[in-house]
């Protein structure tokens, strides 16, 4: 379980393989990337930056992966959310998940996505032909991540 | 004394990230401390009028009813758009 907030890039292949080196128990890898797109609610994207909350970013992460791990049975995860300044193409973040079947790691992995898009503290400001903007949350977003809820109990 | 920090677009408009501040008597929880904050007029009003705005106490996400007391870290920020 493994959760990093950085500058820099990584490398989908090298992550993946961290992920499952010396567990033969591995049966499915789901990974997820997020990429930075040059068009947003009908602007053109030229750039964008991500603030965080540093300390409570490293913290939802980490209780959101304790929530996925509670629900499904899944045998390794690792996360990566980039922050700072990044440009169309660029990778954003990377959700990996390892488990013995198929069905878990897609649940987890979706799961995980969702709950971060409205749960970690991360905001992004793109900059547009009209100028820069801090982008709007989703309704979308918040109706993905409210499929996963669960009845009171 | 508690800290209170400000993120993106709010931060902007308020021209401040943190600050430091005695807790206000009679404030206990982070409603009360939206409104004394909201008090001080000029752009400290966004935070009133901000809509979905959202709160942390402590670095986990909290409402408007959560507790705030001596010592907490509170922070107010727009909905999140990360991912």
């Amino acid at each position: 379980m493994s959760i990093s907030v950085q500058h820099e890039d990584f490398d989908l292949s090298t992550e993946v393989a961290a992920l499952r080196a010396g567990q033969p128990g591995v049966g499915a890898v789901v990974a997820f990337v997020g990429l930075v797109r040059d068009m947003n609610e009908g602007s053109g994207v030229s750039e964008m930056a991500l603030e965080h909350y540093p300390g409570m970013t490293e913290k939802a992460l980490a209780a959101i992966v304790h929530e996925a791990r509670q629900r499904w049975d899944i045998l390794g995860s690792r996360i990566i959310h980039r922050v700072g300044a990044l440009q169309p193409c660029d990778q954003i973040v990377l959700v990996a998940v390892s488990s013995a079947h198929r069905g878990e790691a897609f649940a987890a992995c979706e799961f995980i996505m969702d709950y971060l898009k409205t749960r970690a503290p991360f905001w992004k400001r793109e900059v547009t032909p009209d100028g820069a903007r801090w982008v709007d949350a989703r309704e979308t977003d918040d109706s993905a991540a409210a499929r996963w809820a669960r009845p009171e109990s | 004394m508690i800290k209170v920090l400000y993120f993106a677009g709010l931060r902007e408009a308020l021209g401040t990230a943190a600050e430091e501040l005695a807790l206000p008597p009679g404030v206990a929880d982070v409603g009360g401390l939206r409104a004394h904050l909201a008090g001080r007029g000029g752009d400290w009003e966004k935070l009133a009028t901000t809509k979905n705005l959202r709160f942390a106490v402590n670095q986990d996400m909290a409402r408007a009813d959560t507790p705030v007391t001596e010592g907490d870290e509170v922070a107010f920020f727009p909905p999140v758009t990360g991912g």
